[in-house]
């Protein structure tokens, strides 16, 4: 009943025209962005450019101050990068040791972290942003490292509890007998053994923060460090209806996480159901 | 509340937690209390739970605290008790923020709900291409909502290809300027948050699926079970735990919209498409009325916190009715 039958190829074909359909707005993505200036208005959307240039990307590579693609991408990395590093080390050393801790104590923790991970950020975000004012962390790298560990640290030890739990203790018994001490036998024994959790909170966390607009918009306005959908939004916001420059800096702001997406497909999709699992 | 409703029904978890108790005592002995942890310290745990309890009670608690009063961002502010809340229910755009978010929170949850539970069935087995399928409809999830939303804008230009579309249909009369219109500009947004979402959803749905053994979907086939009733009585009671976690993450999703509706349209045309998520960062940044913002910060709050928990408790007596 489950074989391959004509049928089944007739369902094959409906369902991949589907998707294609869906995927149409990538095809405008890339037919405008290759448009001269000239045929931009003047020629349909279907139509592929005449005289292709790739003159919208260097004019949306070439932006600069707080239109500068580069370096967008450059504070997207640093501020991505440096709340993972944190995401994944409190995180994990945290979720370890709830997992192990007994009674009333543990269970109160869990119970702080998965109402912290429900509740919204919106009503929170006032007074975090009058104290980081205060603090003069407004529009600074470490300003939004905090910012990004704190909002996701409920997410981060979530995901990692599910996992810390399933490792027997066999195995820190077998760290403490050879005379490793307690937090010898986390760092050499757990953590690696948490791997698969590590992955998914990078992912996941990683994919969250480098995509946030609405933190950057915010704690970034007016600073000169802002992320990549901040330096998109303000391009866009100058460039009017010069639908080919701002294709290509759509493009360009999505390279990296495609290129990302591409090598480890798997391991997004993996990461995203794996995480939901545990 | 210890146990969470994800861990509660994916039996891939439940099978992790299974083997956890078979390794700990569920009650650690009364008996011997005094045996220290050895594993871990119990210290460990400060830094997170130092920064989760000032940024998401503390900051949550004083964010509550603003909305009573005529904070501006700066200076001194005195309490002015309820006249936030007033403001809320009463100004015509605060008003149909709240409509605006309920409705693309609800359309939200029902369509990307049916079509990714759709595409997961589709591409669950059988299918030649369902790995790369897959692969190209979750594509979207990992771009930036902004980015993409930038790319509906040109959609739904005047001159762009959607009335393009419709003319070469011979459907010239529906052409419009379907974001400047106050009609169609909300749903133009609940697309593009569809459009994106789809394949998260589908995601988590054939999480789900892969717990439905597929000798059981074709013992009840060999029965004579008819695919609608395979999916209801076979498939369906399997997938509990996937629909839970779905919708709900659809809810919280679809209630805190933002990036969409600030790159599709920003909140117009006059103001038909303000959500509360954007009318919090306007009132708040924008015009400074850090107290005002924060009344509609904390309406949202209780908005998603009573809507989840109502979806959860529904989802759940479900569950409990069925067994």
């Amino acid at each position: 009943m489950l074989r391959y039958t004509r049928k089944t190829l007739v369902r094959e074909i409906i369902v991949i025209a589907i998707a294609l359909a869906m995927l149409i707005p990538f095809y405008f993505l890339i037919v405008m962005a290759f448009k001269p200036d000239s045929e931009v208005i003047t020629t349909s959307p279907y139509a592929p450019a005449q005289a292709a240039t790739a003159g919208a990307f260097a004019e949306a590579w070439g932006a600069e101050g707080n239109k500068s693609l580069a370096m967008g991408m450059l504070n997207s990395i640093i501020i991505t990068g440096g709340s993972v590093v944190m995401l994944v080390a409190i995180g994990s050393i945290t979720a370890y040791s709830i997992s192990r801790m007994p009674g009333r104590p543990g269970r109160l923790l869990r119970i702080l972290v998965l109402i912290a991970m429900i509740l919204p950020f919106q009503l929170g975000m006032v007074p975090v942003y009058v104290a980081m004012r205060n603090l003069h962390l407004l529009g600074t790298y470490p300003g939004m490292i905090i910012l990004y560990t704190g909002l996701f640290m409920p997410l981060a030890v979530f995901l990692y509890s599910g996992f810390a739990e399933s490792i027997p203790r066999d195995y820190e018994e077998a760290a403490n007998i050879d005379g490793a001490s307690k937090f010898q036998s986390f760092v050499r024994v757990v953590f690696p053994l948490l791997g698969p959790a590590t992955g998914t909170v990078a992912i996941m966390c990683g994919l969250i923060i480098w995509n946030d607009f609405f933190s950057p918009l915010i704690f970034l306005s007016g600073s000169n460090i802002p992320t990549l959908p901040v330096v998109v939004y303000s391009t866009v916001g100058e460039l009017a209806s010069r639908w080919n420059v701002i294709f290509a800096a759509v493009i360009i702001s999505m390279i990296p996480i495609l290129v990302y997406y591409l090598v480890a497909q798997k391991k997004f999709i993996q990461g995203f159901s794996g995480g939901l699992k545990s | 509340m210890s146990e969470s409703p994800t861990m509660a029904t994916i039996p891939g978890a439940a099978h992790e937690a299974g083997t956890d108790q078979g390794t700990t005592p569920v009650r650690p002995g009364r008996a011997r209390r005094p045996r220290p942890i050895r594993y871990a310290s119990w210290w460990w745990t400060l830094p997170a739970v130092l920064i989760i309890v000032t940024m998401h009670y503390v900051s949550v608690g004083v964010g509550g605290f603003f909305s009573f009063t005529n904070y501006k961002g700066f200076g001194s502010f005195k309490l002015v008790g309820l006249d936030n809340f007033v403001k809320v229910f009463t100004d015509p755009v605060a008003r149909g923020a709240v409509g605006n978010t309920l409705l693309l929170a609800l359309g939200f949850v029902v369509l990307v709900n049916l079509f990714g539970f759709g595409f997961a069935l589709a591409l669950n087995r059988q299918l030649k291409s369902r790995h790369f399928l897959r692969g190209l409809l979750f594509m979207p999830v990992v771009l930036s909502p902004l980015a993409v939303s930038f790319v509906w804008k040109f959609i739904f230009q005047y001159d762009g290809p959607l009335n393009g579309f419709l003319s070469a249909l011979g459907l010239g009369d529906l052409q419009k300027a379907w974001l400047g219109d106050p009609a169609t500009a909300i749903w133009t947004i609940l697309l593009v948050l569809v459009w994106q979402h789809i394949g998260i959803t589908m995601v988590i749905y054939l999480a789900g699926l892969a717990n439905v053994p597929q000798e059981l979907e074709e013992a009840a086939s060999m029965d004579g079970a008819p695919l609608l009733k395979r999916f209801q009585h076979v498939v369906l009671p399997l997938m509990r735990g996937a629909v839970v976690i779905a919708t709900t993450l659809s809810l919280i999703r679809g209630l805190s919209v933002f990036d969409q509706v600030l790159a599709l349209t920003a909140g117009g045309p006059f103001n038909a498409t303000e959500t509360l998520a954007t009318q919090v960062w306007r009132q708040t940044f924008v015009n400074s009325n850090f107290g005002y913002g924060s009344a509609i910060a904390l309406v949202l709050t209780i908005v998603i916190a009573v809507l989840a928990l109502a979806q959860m408790g529904l989802m759940r007596s479900r569950e409990d009715h069925g067994k």
